[in-house]
């Protein structure tokens, strides 16, 4: 995994949280946050070969499509909920997006930001973009709900979440200044306005 | 080289005292054991066999063709569970017709062979009885109780009776206990049983005859229920058994399923005790931990320790995913280490004793991991 992407979510994960990783790929992040970070919890993954590899490093999975929801999970039963590249291949991102300041007191949530310049200007030449973060072509792309940094923000709003931190990744770090333009990854951090 | 099994039996003189209120005074368990116990000794597996299966787990018998072991494409030398590693123990369950105690074994109390006298044993009262055992084998903690179907909710009963005697519990194709179709199923098959005119009220070995076409209809109602529509119709569809054309009889084999399902049933017939399939189907019946805590799973699994893996495969309509659901929800709202695979796979119920490249390397896969967490 990115280690930029994986550092700055590791710094908005207090030590020692319970996590819930939703779409944890092969466990590597939640791996890491148990052996460097003190952590504990489950990665939900779909796919077979993810599942095999989280078994392999002695990451906790749960074999989910969550398409079908997050009912499994009690309210406020995580510290913190993970959606690290995952609101991109779901059908249902809005709802998804209340289960998981629901079932976690905080969610952190990344996306490709769609509006990131190259991306801009592909669309400006007539084209989809197809970039490192975005490397399918339109026809075959798992990425069912392209969204942009201010999308998002007006999604989190109109959902009344509390964006405790919101900024941009690029290769060389965070970006703070102007970041639906100049980030190629999104980094929300919300939890329910109740909290 | 394959493995070569060989089954022992203990004799138990303390009695056991059973969950419906009856005592076993004395008893016979039967078992296999493959692989050594380590100097530790913390690298042992226990392995709960289902309804019909047996201690005969693993390897083959010496000088007897197509003696494999009811599991032997899981356990073994360089199998996912692997005996070069851990030290794996089959046992043959109280009830059964395999060796251990049963309804054909002479009632000490009367000395008259039990027959419908064996008492009702439920799952909890067998993990008793496979604690016992694991006393004499010198095994005060398992690396894991592993199990499928049945032997999964042994499994589970494991981690409730014993939270300190297990490090694992891999519950595979299993629930927290039975719907009412699966109990449904259950009664039919025990109906099959108890009204062949053969069954004399449990008491037919005096007669000299057994209840075979109960046993029959009983294993063909289960086989139904152990596969899926899409392998059965992928297996058999509507082929004829013989010729192009129908015979138009009512009674004769027609079509190549009913031909199969005879097959298995007379099979079965052959080998099975009909006591033995009233009192597994009755364990699997009885079998809820829940029902202490007012239906209340999570709480019924709070006192569990152990880590666990589940597996459910799609098509199992049986032992249905959702009821593994069930588990993971209770014991991950206990905060326990659990993880849980459901494994795409056409084969029904019956998937879990089949070869499956996912599910195998996943089983593999998590006990290495075990391996890995256990002092050598």
């Amino acid at each position: 995994m990115n280690p930029v992407l994986r550092d700055a979510v590791m710094q908005m994960v207090p030590f020692g949280s319970r996590v819930l990783d939703l779409g944890c790929g092969d466990g590597a992040l939640l791996a890491h946050l148990q052996r460097h970070h003190g952590c504990s919890g489950y990665g939900v993954e779909i796919d077979d070969a993810n599942v095999l590899a989280c078994v392999k490093q002695g990451v906790e999975v749960i074999q989910l499509n969550l398409d079908q929801g997050l009912s499994m999970f009690g309210d406020q039963s995580f510290d913190v909920v993970l959606q690290i590249d995952t609101l991109q291949h779901l059908r249902n991102a809005e709802t998804m997006l209340q289960e998981t300041v629901r079932v976690g007191r905080m969610g952190i949530v990344t996306f490709p930001n769609f509006a990131h310049w190259p991306n801009r200007l592909s669309v400006m030449q007539g084209h989809m973009p197809v970039t490192r973060k975005l490397p399918f072509q339109w026809y075959d792309t798992p990425n069912i709900r392209v969204a942009t940094f201010t999308d998002f923000l007006a999604m989190a709003t109109k959902n009344q979440l509390t964006i405790k931190n919101a900024f941009g990744l690029h290769d060389d770090g965070v970006v703070r200044w102007w970041p639906n333009a100049r980030a190629a990854t999104a980094v929300f951090q919300l939890s329910a306005l109740t909290s | 080289m394959s493995l070569i099994a060989s089954p022992q039996s203990l004799l138990f003189e303390q009695p056991l005292q059973l969950q419906g209120g009856g005592v076993l005074r004395g008893y016979q368990l039967t078992y296999e054991t493959y692989g050594e116990l380590n100097a530790q000794r913390s690298n042992a597996v226990l392995i709960c066999h289902a309804l019909n299966a047996s201690h005969h787990v693993a390897g083959e018998y010496a000088n007897q063709d197509k003696s494999q072991g009811w599991w032997d494409n899981m356990v073994g030398p360089g199998k996912p569970v692997d005996t070069n590693r851990f030290f794996v123990i089959g046992v043959n369950n109280l009830g059964s017709c395999f060796g251990s105690t049963g309804p054909m074994h002479v009632n000490p109390d009367s000395g008259r062979v039990y027959g419908a006298d064996f008492p009702v044993v439920t799952v909890e009262d067998w993990v008793s009885a496979q604690a016992r055992l694991l006393d004499k084998l010198g095994v005060a903690q398992l690396a894991a109780v592993m199990g499928g179907s049945l032997g999964g909710m042994q499994a589970l009963s494991w981690s409730l009776q014993y939270p300190q005697r297990i490090r694992h519990a891999v519950v595979i194709a299993s629930a927290p206990n039975l719907n009412a179709e699966n109990i449904a199923f259950n009664e039919v098959a025990r109906r099959a049983i108890v009204t062949d005119p053969d069954f004399h009220g449990g008491h037919f070995y005096a007669h000299g005859v057994v209840p075979k076409r109960g046993l029959r209809i009983a294993r063909m109602l289960g086989h139904i229920t152990y596969l899926s529509d899409d392998v059965m119709n992928t297996k058999f569809g509507r082929m004829l058994q013989s010729g192009q054309d129908f015979k138009y009889s009512t009674q004769e084999v027609e079509f190549q399923i009913e031909s199969y399902l005879r097959y298995q049933g007379d099979k079965f017939s052959e080998y099975f005790d009909a006591n033995t399939y009233l009192l597994i189907t009755r364990a699997l019946d009885y079998f809820d931990p829940a029902s202490a805590f007012q239906g209340n799973l999570q709480q019924a699994l709070a006192s569990a320790q152990a880590q666990f893996l589940l597996v459910s495969f799609t098509t199992d309509w049986r032992f249905a995913p959702a009821r593994s659901r069930e588990m993971v929800q209770a014991l991950v709202a206990n905060q326990r280490q659990v993880s849980y695979a459901e494994i795409d796979a056409p084969h029904g119920h019956d998937a879990f004793l089949l070869d499956d490249a996912r599910y195998l390397s996943l089983v593999r896969a998590y006990f290495e991991r075990i391996l890995s967490e256990t002092p050598a």
